[in-house]
């Protein structure tokens, strides 16, 4: 059974400014897959991410999201279509509560007629976001915040799911709590993409991985056939 | 005893003018916090409320609050289209250019208000303005009670908007990050433009309460944008309640410093209260 491809990055350049951050980067999703990207710090990763989800717009090349072109659009609309990112270093609005940090998720118009569903399988995912409801953001530990804006990112009814750096900071016990939890929102059919400092965790959790490094794609594919060349990777980035 | 039933008077009156100088600084701390745009024309814009019920009176010989029906719509779309058309634009050109554009705003209404109703002093007279209520043996005037409701009711209706409304948690989401709130669907453009229109709402009642309490000029727009500063300063910047304590303290500040003091004191006390909040905690007693 062939899978549909979700989402089409072909080409693309992108700058920042008059800097140039990204080279021909191309990427392929398709619906129900978990990819990982990995690369070292300055390798576009973010900047990747921040393009899919149209922060930024693509000088050259295209992106398309369920056949349609999403290159050019505003990011409010992009999140209406259904990608949703869960930014590095989660981005919590600290002056607000647990749950208006939720509500504030569902915002786009087709995610809050299913604002409630949403909020019960978010809080089933994550019991502790339920108990701290009423709390400050800020006043969260870093797992906690994780927690909330992963939940947060789920409110907008995503078909996408795009994860920066979510285990940043955040001790081994925690990370392996979240990314069970990942597992979860994956079998209820969310596509995602996550970037993932820890190369062994990005090949352990994904199917398909595509490594960066300077803005370029150099490798890509399964991660079956990838991880045979772990070894040169461990090399590589020193992992 | 005595003393005590004395001190009643600028104690009273300045809690109700407070109301009036809180209600005024509303429009600035919202786009302030939102946006984090220094509105130099929002005295002015309120000024603009007060000859705008003004000319209805005059014209139509309609009730100074009730013209409201009409200055809030007004008002609301063209702070609307300010922050759309211009301040969203000004935005990516640099730091400074939306307070430039304020400034020429604030220019333009002053100008403009000269040429149409002359230097010469107005206010909005109606008979209930010139009345006044006692509490025991002392006399208040109508107009600062009135002041005060306003304040209090338009306060606590913003706070329920901005804390119960989707909009409203749009408007304080997009004040504490921005780029976040994009990655929320956020239309951070339109929920400026809605911030600013909803601050210029509050500076049309305010101009009409201002003009019933205090006759104006065209230049009134100065003083009230360094009152509402003053408010906001000691207030905490985004903060309502804060608003509403500012205003109380700037109000009580002026009211008994006339009263301890001399009358040219109380401008003094002002500054002195605001240079104090400035270097002790600069974000005011509500501020983040």
């Amino acid at each position: 059974m062939p899978q549909e491809t979700l989402l089409k990055v072909s080409v693309i350049d992108v700058f920042h400014g008059s800097l140039q951050v990204l080279w021909n980067v191309s990427l392929t999703i398709k619906m129900g897959q978990i990819v990982a990207l990995i690369g070292t710090n300055s390798s576009g990763k973010s900047t990747l991410l921040d393009t899919i989800s149209s922060l930024i717009h693509p000088a050259k090349g295209g992106i398309e999201f369920e056949g349609k072109n999403i290159a050019t659009l505003e990011p409010f609309q992009t999140v209406a279509l259904g990608i949703s990112q869960v930014p590095e270093g989660r981005g919590i609005f600290p002056d607000m509560t647990v749950l208006d940090n939720l509500i504030i998720g569902s915002y786009n118009r087709k995610a809050r007629s299913e604002r409630e569903q949403n909020l019960k399988m978010v809080y089933e995912l994550f019991p502790r976001l339920k108990e701290r409801k009423s709390q400050l953001g800020k006043t969260l530990s870093g797992g906690e915040q994780q927690m909330l804006a992963l939940g947060r990112g789920l409110m907008s009814a995503p078909k996408l799911l795009l994860l920066d750096e979510m285990s940043l900071g955040l001790a081994p016990l925690v990370v392996n709590y979240l990314y069970k939890a990942l597992r979860e929102i994956r079998e209820r059919g969310i596509t995602i993409l996550f970037v993932e400092q820890n190369v062994r965790r990005s090949l352990a959790e994904a199917e398909r991985a595509y490594i960066l490094e300077a803005g370029r794609v150099v490798l890509s594919g399964d991660v079956a056939e990838l991880r045979e060349e772990e070894e040169v990777r461990k090399a590589y980035f020193g992992v | 005893m005595t003393d005590l039933a004395e001190l009643l008077t600028p104690i009273v009156m300045g809690v109700l003018l407070g109301g009036l100088y809180a209600l005024i600084a509303l429009g600035l701390s919202l786009v302030f916090g939102v946006m984090k745009l220094i509105n130099v024309a929002h005295g002015d814009l309120v000024l603009f409320s007060s000859y705008f019920a003004y000319a209805t009176m005059t014209f139509l010989g309609i009730d100074p609050i009730l013209s409201l029906i009409m200055g809030i719509p007004v008002l609301f779309v063209i702070g609307f289209a300010i922050q759309k058309y211009l301040m969203n634009r000004a935005f990516g050109v640099s730091m400074e250019a939306p307070l430039l554009i304020a400034f020429g705003i604030s220019l333009i209404l002053q100008n403009f208000q000269q040429i149409l109703w002359s230097p010469m002093a107005r206010g909005l007279t109606t008979p209930y303005a010139l009345e006044s209520f006692s509490i025991g043996p002392f006399r208040f005037p109508l107009a600062y009670l009135l002041n005060f409701i306003a304040a209090l009711i338009v306060v606590l209706s913003l706070r329920e908007f901005l804390r119960r409304t989707y909009l409203g948690k749009a408007i304080n989401a997009a004040s504490q990050n921005k780029r976040t709130a994009l990655l929320m669907g956020i239309n951070t453009g339109r929920v400026y433009a809605y911030a600013f229109a909803i601050a210029m709402a509050t500076a049309a009642i305010s101009g009409v309460f201002f003009g019933l309490t205090f006759p104006f000029t065209p230049t009134s727009g100065v003083s009230s944008l360094i009152l509402a500063f003053g408010v906001v300063i000691i207030g905490g910047l985004g903060s309502m309640l804060g608003t509403f304590i500012g205003g109380m303290i700037l109000g009580l500040a002026q009211t008994l410093g006339g009263y301890f003091l001399s009358a040219t004191a109380q401008m003094l006390i002002l500054y002195v209260i605001v240079l104090a909040v400035l270097a002790v905690r600069p974000q005011g007693i509500f501020g983040r």
